[in-house]
């Protein structure tokens, strides 16, 4: 077990280990877990017995490795669930971009689990002044937890993209840590669309000056889902910059999502941007969306902090405005989710994928009719 | 040739406190190639007649009628309504982000026109319905009404009913928020739109000032929820010169 030795925060987690047992079982009261469905992610808290493991298909920069001799990913597990997947998997499917390389064609990674319940370990390295794109799909077909860390050493430019699409039935525990390096830039899109319980943890941290990072996220939550992303910045760095901005739309009576925005900025961050923003459209009532900025300066030697958090329903005025142009009111209700999405779409890299979401969150609305 | 015919309408709104009633019995028609001027000061409920007739949900509908050439309008739906050939030239257009004008456009005129148009017609009619107006192409590739200086939204909503060529157009306080180049702008193209298609006219106004530019054929004086008096062009004139006062006392 490690105790993290950086200075104490309320934000940050206190202890990171490959040993479940050094984290106690959730009961729910946790800060991190209060918001977590737990009945349907307890099987993560003990190593299931005929756990499987994800892997991909290996390409030219994509291998996978005995875990055991994977290179080190300069990460530990934070909570329990995590301990549980990342001691578990046996298999890492690692992504390498040498130092230098300019690798244009998107790198993707379909991850496969091998069995119902599969535990998955990503490592994904952009070595110095390289840049790359990768593509991440989970496989929503079975239950997975698992890690996807990222490194972008000094000078590199990494996008990578994540995407939850599918099967709107599975269980999907991951963290997503990613470590930024010296002037390095790293744009991450995450998007999910649906699943029972998908509860998502990126992380960034910075090993230099000049570090920049954006996190970007779209999530569409259907009834009986529950979608939860926690995201910590830590920013120790001095001069770094980092913007995250999700949207959520939620469609049914009971869809849930939570977000939580932890940003940090140490004593030793001075000079740094950083802004988050969370924004949720409520498509039905009844859905619930639970939105936490969080931002904690030690320095007030900043350029700039800010945060904001805005929940709502579809407003009437646009729709009535749009309608009294002949529209149809399910045509109308399109337009404006496409609206609400578009500035976190066009910061998508992948255009398939881009229309993937618009395309699910078409057909959501569709079902959920309201017009005649 | 269309006729609107509001009949003893009354309306007003809802709330857990209640209805308030805001249209008292309003009865006028308008019939195509006709302008109706319905001038009134602020709070007399002109906007909310506006609103009625195009759908407006926050307003309740407790008597009297609206038909479209027969065809009862207070059944349709708000986009129904539009369909059928009712247009309102909003008094305060809404913000739409994310939305641009172009892709507002082309929708709009797909659902109204019931078929989409032909692409190459239709850049083409853009082009000539915005020069028209004195508007930048780069105009239609920004968020509908989205940071609109009060010329640009009133102007973009004469693009759209040069578009959409309604029977029957409500112009609400249309002449507000413009200097007078921008007016003169807006109801040149306004009177293109009238001599081209025949429409029928309502004309929602506060001040005389736009009367001089989109010249009226009635001119009704709307006065607590309803038409107090109706005339030709010289009662706007009155208007002018004497306010509402006279109104206010025969009222009180
Ligand atoms: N949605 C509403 N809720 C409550 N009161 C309203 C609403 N719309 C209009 N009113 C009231 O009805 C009256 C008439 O308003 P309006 O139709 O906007 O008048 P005008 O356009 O003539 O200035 C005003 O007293 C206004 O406050
Ligand atoms: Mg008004």
């Amino acid at each position: 077990m490690t105790v993290l030795d950086a200075p104490p925060s309320d934000l940050a987690p206190r202890v990171a280990s490959a040993d479940y047992e050094d984290f106690a079982i959730p009961l729910g009261r946790e800060e991190e877990w209060r918001f977590t469905p737990l009945d349907a992610v307890r099987p993560f808290f003990a190593p299931a017995p005929d756990a499987g493991v994800l892997t991909a298909e290996p390409s030219e920069h994509v291998r996978v490795v005995d875990a055991a001799d994977a290179p080190p990913a300069g990460w530990l597990p934070t909570d329990r669930s995590a301990a549980v997947a990342w001691s578990g998997a046996t298999r890492t499917v690692v992504v390498d971009v040498a130092d230098e390389a300019v690798v244009t064609d998107p790198i993707v990674v379909e991850l496969r689990g091998s069995a119902d319940v599969s535990y998955g370990r990503v490592q994904v390295r952009v070595g110095r002044h390289a840049r790359a794109t990768v593509v991440v799909v989970h496989d929503t077909t079975v239950d997975t937890a698992g890690a996807l860390v990222t490194e972008v050493a000094d000078g590199g430019d990494l996008t990578v993209l994540s995407v939850f699409g599918g099967s709107p039935t599975g269980t999907h525990l991951w963290h997503w840590p990613a470590r930024v390096g010296r002037d390095a830039r790293i744009l991450a899109a995450q998007v999910v669309i649906g699943g029972r319980v998908v509860r998502v943890l990126p992380s960034v941290s910075y090993a230099g000056p000049g570090g920049s990072a954006e996190l970007i996220g779209a999530f569409l939550a259907d009834s009986g889902q529950h979608i939860e992303h926690r995201i910590l910045v830590d920013h120790d760095q001095p001069h770094c910059s980092s913007r995250v901005v999700y949207k959520g739309a939620l469609a049914g009576q009971t869809a849930h999502t939570v977000w939580v925005g932890d940003v940090i900025v140490r004593r030793a961050a001075v000079g740094i941007e950083t802004y988050e923003l969370n924004r949720n459209l409520l498509l039905d009532r009844g859905a619930r969306a639970d939105s936490v900025p969080n931002l904690e300066l030690e320095t007030g030697d900043v350029v700039s902090a800010g945060h904001a958090s805005a929940t709502g329903t579809f407003d009437e005025e646009q729709l009535f405005y749009l309608q009294a142009r002949g529209i149809p009111a399910n045509v109308a209700r399109q337009l404006v989710v496409r609206g609400f999405f578009v500035d976190v779409l066009a910061r998508i890299p992948e255009g398939r994928w881009r229309d993937h979401v618009l395309q699910a969150i078409a057909d959501r609305l569709h079902l959920s009719g309201g017009d005649e | 040739m269309s006729t609107l015919v509001i009949d003893d309408l009354h309306a007003g709104v809802t709330t857990d406190a209640g209805h308030t009633e805001i249209l008292r019995g309003v009865t006028l028609t308008v019939e195509s190639g006709v302008t109706h001027a319905v001038m009134g000061p602020n709070g007399s409920g002109k906007s909310t007649l506006a609103y009625v007739i195009a759908g407006h949900p926050k307003y309740t509908v407790t008597s009297g009628s609206i038909t479209l050439d027969g065809e009862d309008v207070l059944s349709m739906t708000v986009d129904q309504r539009a369909r059928a050939g009712l247009f309102l030239a909003m008094q305060y257009p809404v913000e739409v982000p994310g939305v641009s004008v172009s892709n507002f456009l082309r929708t709009s005129a797909t659902a109204v026109r019931g078929e989409a148009p032909k692409l190459r017609q239709w850049i083409g009619e853009m082009k000539s319905a915005m020069a028209g107006l004195q508007m930048d192409p780069a105009f239609a590739e920004r968020n509908v009404n989205e940071g609109f200086s009060g010329g640009e939204k009133k102007r973009h909503e004469m693009l759209q009913l040069t578009l959409l060529k309604p029977k029957i157009a409500i112009l609400d306080e249309t002449d507000s928020g413009l200097d007078v180049d921008a007016l003169r702008v807006v109801a040149e193209g306004y009177n293109a739109f009238r001599e081209e298609t025949g429409a029928g006219t309502l004309l929602i106004t506060h001040y005389t000032r736009i009367l001089r530019y989109i010249a009226p054929d009635v001119v009704h004086v709307f006065f607590d929820g309803r038409i107090v008096e109706s005339g030709g062009r010289e009662l706007a004139d009155v208007l002018e010169s004497e306010g509402y006062e006279r109104f206010e006392r025969t009222s009180a």
